[in-house]
């Protein structure tokens, strides 16, 4: 399962080595193992939807065809964002660090219920196999938004790629009420609803999203496969339906489901700064609930992917002006991250390249899609290459660079080694460089109005395309090089010690690794996370003792 | 000005005068999140150089943010978007709204082409010939999934939805030939589904309607499936006359003013009628097409609920053809001779 | 099902505090995994509105002549007695009288058979007079588009709703035996508890469909 167990010898004892053998693996209800598995998981489907951007990319590069067919390239874009969302964006940061540290920071020891969680990794893995069995026997070719009447009536493999998101949703679910009980009752003695690690706060938002627009989206999926499976017409216009009802109800989840993939980085980044900056956040109220907020009105502003679509002109101003609000919320955030530098102590190190990158990208990737929303911008810019390049800049700009941020910021504390920092300099000049030139182009495309999901291309649009592949390459190498380094030092990194960024967030009160059982002794919590006002470093921690306590 | 910021932003040209005017709105809006993006990057770098770490246990102050603080992170921000908003709404119902004396064209698309269809004939296949500087309304059907309408020189886009109609119009003011895409994804042939506008000077463009009117195209028109049974060389009121005999329309419709079990069709588009429950509803191509679909849906006030439903039976082409005959029926158009056909009225105009 | 969970036979699990802390974090949790059940009903409930709304005349012929109303207002009677013995074998499971409570459960199962069985019988006639979904739909009385759209949420609807109420169905089981088993006390009585919370969410959402279906 994962390749640190056996490999790594530690002096303590701690959770990766408590048990061992494959069994204790798959029958875990630790939630820190359960993060483990979710972060092979998840990055075994990353690298699959990589493989696939890799595949369209190098399609892409001459205006005709190139090492595909028509039909392959569609089911190729298809299973990149089917893999990508569902299998990667969605569950990532919540499966692999929301397990892992949500718990740790609460002073808990382990969410409310490990059962649940375990099923939900088997949820998700049952999905994934469900899709993956679909996209081996020939995999669907609709695009991930699966739009009414085409996905009902396309020949190819659409109803396991529908089973498998709808069973994923479930497992999504799951991990979702997980987490919103867990930090209603669990949370340690002191600690307040204003003393809760930023993390904590979108985490929560997350859940709540995800409890609540998962099941429209299952149900929606389903009916989907129920039309395509029975032809009982739904959504098919030569049996009475109406396809954008279908619209309606799949973006109703779908546009929730864009800050389901950015809240937990949003979430990230609140902690890694302050971390690196040695500095309390500022504006931390504005950050809490800003995070509620977004999770409040993203749910009223799904209508604005169907401004080309034929709803009434009164729907799309609504709409329109709602997409404003939900933009302020990010705005929020991204002001305080960068004040919260002020008057702080900051030190460079790869995480907190990931921070930097990740707060230009989601500005301008973020007021792009307000952009988006402004009507009439919008109807020139839909469905081409700028929307493409918009909500990249979002997921991979923004998400991504979380994903990288968390994964090095914890890395220690989550296997007990330091990863190589020049390396990962390095990496971190590849992705960022390589992120922009595969992306910078495409919002230039969509302004010639190259309209996505295009197989073979004008030749105005070839030297462009060329770019965003070149671009694409670099951005391959870099996350290439960040797993062969990450690998490297499971073994041979430097032992970390409970705290190497002298962070005072409340999960490295613990050794690294942190022991099977969160804190012998619970924790009292007298402060809010990220104090750095007095001098000593919080002792080398007696394992579970509270910070000042 | 203008020039440089399309050619920097890769922008195609513009062939409209929308197309300018949302333009201008772009450059407005691209330049703050530009200038948005580099001021928290260059804050960030600013901060970065200033407060270094010294020591590695360095303490640092708590800083929390004024009031002030927040309503700036909040209003500022927030004004400039709706400031955009401001601008681009009423320009997206400028988009919405024809003018009354557009020319009308029917669009019908299929996988993986398009058909459009004049009034008073001809067909075209993937050509779109207008005239500039006159507005043109399309209304838009599908024939099997979504497809949508883009011309990128007139920033103009609408999704073309099988089942019913969707319209948009334009005022192409420069002649010339523009690029039409598929803009939604509708399968295999979805990225060689591609068009082409050709906007011609108003006198160039009646001459040439008027040629293709007297010669026809039957060899573009062979390209459209089997199934079609509109005959490309008669004008689409003429079809429509003869598929209204067809399906039966007459037995229960009259053209000529008569009271029958059904409305007559004399006289009725635009005709503002009266409806069962007491509203009124105008009798547009939306209400003659849903009439065909559902006529249960929206009964005249005096007649009873008896006619069938004709969704699924008539095809998409057929329906255009059956309204733009009820619209051929005017009071002053049907004295023309009939050989020739109903003359179409905002062609003339 | 969260219940599963707190059943481990020293009845505190190692990572709570207190008895009280799990038996909330129970509730909670069942609470907000019935919340995502409506949900899941709410996507049927906006197509059902958009269609009614759209086939206003057809919905109401196909709800008049195409299903049974003495059907449905039984099944109305039944799934909500059941509902009542399943509050009461909450209330004695509490008092620790764990028979009865398994006695009432046991009573609130036959009422689950007794609604899937009188659905069953209105599935047989459906399907012997052509009212199925989409192509498959030959029933004469009522025509028109939207017809047979009527039908297939109609299947939808009641068919999802009916494996609910077999899902609730086998937890009422487990539970009738574990009160058997005198297993519930004034102590420990959250797992009856939610068991109970799911069967009302199930009887809720039929509360919701016979309306839709078989009266406006």
């Amino acid at each position: 399962m994962n390749p640190s167990e056996s490999s790594v010898v530690y002096n303590t004892p701690n959770y990766l080595n408590a048990e061992s053998g494959v069994r204790s693996w798959l029958l875990t209800r630790d939630h820190k193992r359960i993060g483990v598995m979710y972060l092979v998981l998840t990055s075994a489907a990353f690298a699959l939807g990589g493989l696939f951007a890799m595949l369209i990319r190098i399609e892409l590069l001459t205006p005709g065809p190139t090492i595909m067919s028509a039909l392959t390239y569609n089911r190729m874009f298809t299973l990149h964002g089917v893999v990508m969302i569902f299998l990667f964006m969605v569950p990532a940061i919540p499966g692999i660090f929301g397990n892992f540290f949500l718990p740790l920071m609460l002073g808990a020891q382990d969410v409310a219920f490990p059962k649940l969680n375990l099923l939900s990794v088997y949820l998700y893995l049952v999905g994934a196999v469900i899709a993956v069995w679909g996209m081996i026997h020939g995999g669907a070719d609709t695009g991930w938004t699966f739009y009414a009447p085409y996905s009902t009536t396309t020949p190819t493999k659409v109803v396991p790629i529908l089973l498998g998101a709808f069973v994923i949703g479930f497992s999504s679910i799951v991990t979702g009420i997980n987490f919103i009980v867990t930090t209603h009752t669990m949370r340690g003695p002191g600690l307040t609803w204003d003393r809760m690690p930023l993390f904590v706060w979108s985490i929560y938002a997350t859940s709540v999203i995800q409890v609540l627009a998962t099941p429209v989206l299952g149900m929606v999926l389903l009916l989907v496969a129920i039309e395509h499976a029975f032809g009982f017409g739904i959504f098919d216009p030569a049996r009475g339906g109406d396809p954008v009802l279908f619209q309606h109800l799949f973006w109703f989840y779908s546009h929730p489901a864009v800050y389901i993939m950015v809240l937990p980085a949003m979430a990230v980044i609140s902690e890694v700064v302050c971390a690196y900056a040695r500095k309390n956040m500022f504006g931390y109220k504005a950050v809490a609930y800003s995070s509620l907020g977004i999770a409040f009105v993203g749910f009223f502003t799904w209508g604005h992917h169907l401004f080309t679509s034929g709803q009434s002109t009164f729907d799309a101003g609504i709409f329109g002006v709602l997409s404003m609000f939900v933009g302020i919320f990010t705005a929020i955030k991204v002001f305080n991250w960068t004040a919260t530098l002020y008057q702080g102590a900051i030190k460079f190190t790869a995480p907190f390249a990931y921070v930097c990158g990740f707060l230009f990208f989601l500005v301008f990737g973020g007021m792009t899609g307000v952009a988006l929303a402004t009507v009439s911008l919008d109807v020139h810019w839909q469905d081409t290459y700028f929307v493409v390049a918009h909500f990249h800049f979002i997921m991979v700009g923004g998400t991504i660079m979380a994903f990288l941020a968390a994964i090095h910021y914890w890395w220690p504390k989550m296997f007990g080694r330091m990863y190589p920092e020049g390396w990962a300099l390095v990496a971190a000049c590849l992705i960022i460089l390589g992120f922009n030139a595969t992306f910078i182009p495409q919002f230039l495309l969509g302004n010639m109005g190259m309209p996505r999901r295009y197989y073979s291309y004008p030749a105005q649009f070839w030297p462009l395309n060329v770019a965003s592949t070149a671009g694409a390459t670099l951005l391959g190498f870099g996350f290439l090089l960040i797993l062969v380094y990450l690998l490297i030092s499971l073994r041979h990194g430097k032992v970390a010690g409970p705290n190497p960024w002298g962070s005072r967030g409340f999960e490295w009160n613990t050794p690294s690794p942190p022991s099977a059982l969160n804190f012998p002794v619970p924790p009292v919590f007298t402060h809010g996370p990220h104090d750095y006002t007095t001098g000593a470093e919080s002792p080398p921690s007696a394992p579970g003792e509270p910070e000042h306590a | 000005m203008n020039e440089l910021m399309r050619r920097m932003l890769f922008l195609p040209e513009q062939a409209s005068q929308y197309a300018r005017d949302v333009d201008h709105l772009h450059y407005f809006v691209i330049t703050t999140t530009m200038l948005a993006a580099a001021g928290v990057a260059l804050t960030v770098l600013f901060f970065f150089v200033k407060f270094r770490r010294r020591s590695e246990s360095q303490t640092t102050p708590v800083v929390n943010p004024k009031p002030i603080h927040e309503v700036l992170f909040i209003g500022v921000p927030l004004g400039f978007f709706l400031l955009w908003f401001a601008i681009g709404f009423p320009q997206y119902v400028r988009l919405q709204t024809p003018p009354r004396d557009a020319m009308d064209v029917y669009v019908q698309a299929k996988k993986w082409m398009w058909k459009f269809s004049y009034a008073g004939g001809p067909n075209g296949i993937d050509v779109l010939h207008v005239p500039a500087g006159r507005p043109v309304r399309l209304l838009m059907t599908s024939r099997d999934v979504i497809h949508s309408f883009f011309v990128p020189a007139l920033r103009l886009k609408q999704d073309v939805l099988p089942g019913r109609y969707t319209q948009t119009w334009f005022n192409a003011d420069r002649p010339g030939r523009y690029e039409l895409f598929c803009a939604e994804y509708c399968g295999m042939g979805h990225s060689a589904m591609l068009g082409e506008i050709v906007v011609m000077k108003p006198a160039d463009f009646d001459a040439w309607l008027a040629d293709a009117r007297r010669s026809g195209s039957p060899a573009v028109d062979a390209a459209m499936s089997e199934e079609e049974r509109v005959d490309p060389r008669q004008s689409l009121p003429e079809q429509g006359r003869r598929l209204a005999a067809e399906y039966g329309c007459f037995k229960c419709h009259t053209v000529d003013g008569t009271r029958h079990i059904g409305p007559t069709w004399l006289d009725l588009y635009k005709k503002t009628e009266r409806l069962d429950g007491g509203k009124t509803v105008v009798a547009d191509e939306g209400y003659l097409t849903e009439s065909m679909m559902d006529p249960r849906a929206k009964i005249v006030a005096g007649y009873q609920a008896v006619m069938p439903t004709y969704q699924g039976k008539i095809p998409a082409p057929e329906i255009a053809a059956i309204v733009e005959f009820i619209k051929s029926l005017r009071t002053d158009a049907v004295k023309v001779e009939p050989s020739k056909g109903p003359v179409y009225e905002p062609i003339r105009k | 099902m969260p219940e599963l969970t707190a059943r481990a036979a020293p009845p505190l699990a190692h990572h709570f505090v207190t008895m009280r802390q799990q038996t909330e974090a129970a509730r909670l949790g069942m609470w907000l995994f019935l919340v995502s059940e409506v949900l899941l009903f709410t996507g049927l409930f906006t197509a059902y509105s958009v269609y009614r709304f759209l086939y206003a005349g057809v919905f109401e012929e196909a709800s008049r002549h195409g299903v049974e109303l003495w059907a449905g207002t039984t099944n109305t009677f039944v799934l909500i007695t059941s509902s009542l013995t399943v509050a009461l074998a909450f209330h004695f499971a509490r008092l620790g009288r764990g028979r009865l409570a398994a006695a009432l459960l046991v009573v609130s199962l036959l009422l689950g058979f007794v609604f899937l069985g009188i659905k069953a019988v209105e599935y047989t006639n459906h399907f012997h007079e052509g009212q199925l979904p989409g192509k498959y739909y030959t029933f004469a009385e009522v025509q028109g588009p939207g017809a047979s759209m009527f039908f297939t949420l109609y299947f939808i609807m009641t068919g999802l709703h009916g494996a609910h109420v077999v899902v609730g169905m086998t937890v009422l089981a487990v539970m009738a035996v574990r009160a058997w088993r005198e297993e519930f006390g004034p102590e420990h009585y959250a797992p009856i508890e939610i068991a109970g919370l799911y069967w009302h969410l199930v009887d809720l959402i039929w509360i919701f469909l016979y309306p839709l279906l078989y009266l406006i």
